[in-house]
């Protein structure tokens, strides 16, 4: 099921010239493609990021930002940053301990540019799509403090290493409160694959999971909040702050091993804007209905149809992203700074607290609703611009599924598996397909796979 | 386009630039051999060096480097192995939690004098004497079993997301396993009321909730005067 | 049949014996660690080292042989107990150093009689 989805796609155009034997090279070339891909990207959109980010800061300080740099709007203006930064001579202070100062920058990089593994750019274009993507981009971006840490200790600086060890409480106490966040939304999903959560949030836009109930809505902007505050940016760069610690951890990096640091930072940004977006903003879809009637049959047309589709939804997905992280801009360049006790406090005092409500908020609110509409949903199952509207949402996102063949055990009947019901009284019992509607269109759907709280209470 | 014309060389087109072709393909099906099932051995071969390592460097904070990279060449086993959920806890719980509270002791203890404290190099040599003839006594002991006997049995599909763990993405099942159910019980007439891992899990919930704040108590800040250190 | 099917068919996979092997030298080196190192962090480290050598064997087990899940829901708990284990002793050696100015375990002998 969860096989590289777009692997097998490159790799299999790829097999198509090859014979057997060599199907291997396919692979490989299909994998370096991906990690091109994924590393394009990651170079560029922290170049478009600097520069947004200096036009954003001008435009909020009343100033212009760049201008001369490549035109008009000093466009090329990071390009120029970055060559000069490459020009300059690699330093590594006295005091320093030279390996691990030599090493600190590629391990901030590396855990930045491994959460662009799963980020879902479209339907069937990620690098790995993974059973536990969700889980598995908060575990490595949680990697990234270790560089911090290890460059503020390895500079031999008292002013980097404050930064380091104030960047590590602070990601380190920020980490609890947005998984807790992330959970909110994949407690009603009922999945960790980013692929399927994308899915299941195709459609109006009130299938996003945002206005999906009131806890979602809320967990989103605690999210951005703590996200914010884990890519260390303002209010919350405490680890950086100029005017009490010079520069923080990276006070004595200089040129290419220094921009290592920065391009790790503004991607950051957009992975974590990626989350939030495939998490709670519907992922790649437009939230018009432009899926259903449109790019989905250009999707399943195959061929040229497929890419102009997918391409359509990466740009959804990417302008997102990019939205989210010009609010992060915005933040920064309007808001004062906290103090590091202040930041401790919003996060431990309030919004540890905040989160664990709204996880427990969830997690009891198909119940509450059941009780007041008798569904598990606010809105009536029904059919609007050709998607599914108030379908219960770990319904929205599964295909059908053909069992494995296998010659010893007969299939067990069809039925949704209750999570909530003891093993014992597990029994099986009516698909409620046919209540909900859901399955009309694809009756050889044995939908084993849902796993759905809400729906074990229709049936008990 | 090289792999093709390997391929029509292999066909059996003799001649110089056939030959070299092959050979060409050949040398790079060696390169391309890590990045598909190689990528056990290298990352094996990443866990063990950065594991030495440790045992070798005599600075704390080296260790610390060293130990990361080792624990999570160990993760990447852990996804080699298709444990995903084990690999993915392990970056984010081992490496991401566990490692940078034992980098803040580190720091907080390790003031000039303390950074490196070397052993005596007798003790180096009997400890590695010992450490050879254990893992001597492993491995033998490891080889000797046979351990085709005990391959796992053909599992049987319950649906997608309870998959054994030969197939990899067993999130589901594992989550059913800690909420104390079992997977293959789900509708079949004979289903048994097993606790399954839902009272370990409890009692370690409770277990780490007590630790934490065990922790907190004996490492608060105590305001007493530290021994004065004899000058002479 | 996929083309990731395929490659897997041709390259020999890795056996149960290679996980066994890397997890040996794991569990040696911390046994090492633990015997030789003097600083306390040092000692704790090579306990890392050994839960993660022990964590190894049993996900591999689990996908070898017939322990199945139970050997991938085993190493779960030991991750756990290793971070509670991890917090304790952490706080164990900050105590020390404050009561001692040192970390260095052969000085903690106040106990002998």
């Amino acid at each position: 099921m969860s096989s590289v989805l777009a692997a097998s796609s490159i790799a299999e155009f790829l097999a198509g010239y090859l014979d057997n034997s060599h199907s291997a090279w396919a692979y490989v070339v299909a994998a370096l493609i991906h990690a091109g891909l994924v590393l394009a990207f990651f170079g560029v959109a922290p170049l478009v990021y600097i520069w947004l980010e200096r036009k954003v800061a001008g435009r909020i300080q009343d100033r212009l930002g760049p201008t001369r740099v490549g035109g008009k709007f000093g466009w090329l203006q990071t390009l120029a940053d970055g060559v000069k930064l490459i020009q300059k001579e690699d330093l590594c202070p006295g005091a320093a301990d030279q390996f691990m100062f030599r090493m600190s920058p590629y391990l901030v990089f590396v855990a930045s540019f491994a959460a662009f593994m799963v980020l879902p750019w479209a339907d069937g274009w990620i690098s790995q799509d993974l059973d536990i993507g969700l889980f598995f981009i908060l575990a490595i971006m949680s990697l990234e403090v270790m560089g911090v840490i290890f460059a503020g200790y390895s500079s031999g600086s008292k002013w980097a290493l404050f930064g380091g060890m104030r960047e590590a409480a602070q990601v380190v106490s920020y980490e609890i409160p947005m998984a807790i966040c992330a959970l909110v939304p994949v407690t009603a999903l009922g999945t960790l694959s980013m692929m399927e959560i994308s899915h299941m949030q195709a459609g109006p836009l009130l299938n996003w999971m945002v206005f999906h109930d009131p806890f979602c809505f809320v967990a989103f902007f605690v999210y951005f909040t703590v996200a914010t505050a884990s890519v260390k940016r303002a209010p919350f760069d405490l680890a950086e702050a100029e005017s009490e610690l010079v520069a923080g951890f990276h006070t004595e990096y200089s040129g290419i091993r220094w921009s290592y640091f920065f391009m790790a930072e503004y991607a950051s940004m957009f992975a974590v804007s990626g989350i939030a977006t495939a998490l709670f903003l519907g992922g790649w879809s437009t939230g018009i209905g432009l899926e259903e009637s449109f790019l989905n049959p250009l999707r399943a047309s195959g061929g040229p149809g497929y890419l102009l589709a997918n391409i359509f939804g990466a740009a959804v997905f990417i302008s997102k992203g990019c939205i989210l992280v010009f609010v992060q801009m915005w933040v920064r360049w309007t808001l004062p700074r906290l103090r590091i006790d202040q930041v401790m406090t919003t996060c431990l005092k309030y919004l540890l607290p905040i989160s664990c409500a709204l996880f427990l908020g969830v997690t009891l609110w198909p119940l509450l609703v059941f009780k007041l509409t008798g569904r598990t949903t606010l809105v009536d199952s029904m059919n609007v611009m050709g998607s599914d509207l108030g379908k219960p949402t770990a319904d929205r996102g599964y295909r059908p599924w053909t069992p494995r063949p296998t010659n010893e055990i007969p299939q067990v009947p069809a039925t949704a598996a209750p999570i909530d019901v003891e093993p014992g009284q597990a029994e099986p019992e009516k698909p409620v397909e046919a209540a909900n509607g859901v399955d009309a269109k694809r009756p050889e759907a044995a939908r084993l796979d849902v796993v759905d709280v809400s729906e074990g209470k229709v049936q008990s | 386009m090289i792999w093709t014309l390997g391929a029509a060389a292999e066909a059996g087109e003799p001649g110089l630039w056939a030959k070299f072709l092959g050979l060409l393909a050949s040398v790079v099906d060696a390169v391309a051999w890590p990045f598909h099932e190689g990528t056990v051995y290298v990352f094996g071969a990443m866990a063990v060096a950065c594991a030495i390592a440790v045992v070798v460097s005599q600075n704390v904070v080296r260790m610390a480097f060293w130990l990361i990279l080792s624990l999570a060449a160990t993760g990447a086993l852990f996804f080699s192995l298709n444990a995903d959920f084990v690999g993915a806890a392990q970056l984010l719980i081992y490496v991401g939690g566990t490692l940078v509270l034992l980098i803040f002791g580190v720091m907080l203890t390790a003031s000039g004098p303390f950074l490196q404290i070397k052993a005596k190099p007798g003790e180096m040599v009997l400890a590695g004497v010992v450490g050879m003839a254990l893992l001597g006594v492993i491995l033998s002991s490891a080889i000797s079993v046979d351990w085709d006997k005990h391959a796992p049995s053909p599992e049987k599909a319950v649906g997608i997301g309870f998959n054994s763990p030969a197939e990899g993405n067993t999130t589901r099942e594992l989550g059913m396993k800690f909420l104390g159910a079992n997977p293959k019980d789900i509708g079949s007439q004979k289903a048994t009321l097993s606790p399954g891992y839902l009272l370990p899990f409890e009692i370690v919930s409770v277990h780490l909730l007590v630790v934490l704040i065990g922790a907190a108590y004996l490492a608060r800040a105590k305001r007493q005067k530290a021994p004065v250190v004899d000058p002479t | 049949m996929s083309t990731t099917d395929q490659v897997a068919a041709n390259v020999p996979a890795a056996e149960l014996n290679t996980y066994l092997f890397i997890a040996a030298v794991l569990f040696v080196c911390g046994i090492v660690c633990m015997a030789t190192k003097r600083n306390a962090i040092g000692v704790l480290m090579g306990v890392e080292l050994v839960l993660n050598g022990a964590n190894l064997n049993f996900v591999a087990f689990a996908r070898f042989t017939r322990l199945g899940l139970d050997g991938q829901v085993v190493s779960l708990f030991v991750i756990v107990l290793a971070a509670a284990e991890a917090a304790i002793a952490l706080a164990i050696a900050l105590n020390f150093y404050n009561n001692h100015l040192t970390i260095d375990v052969d000085r903690a002998d106040e106990l002998k009689g």
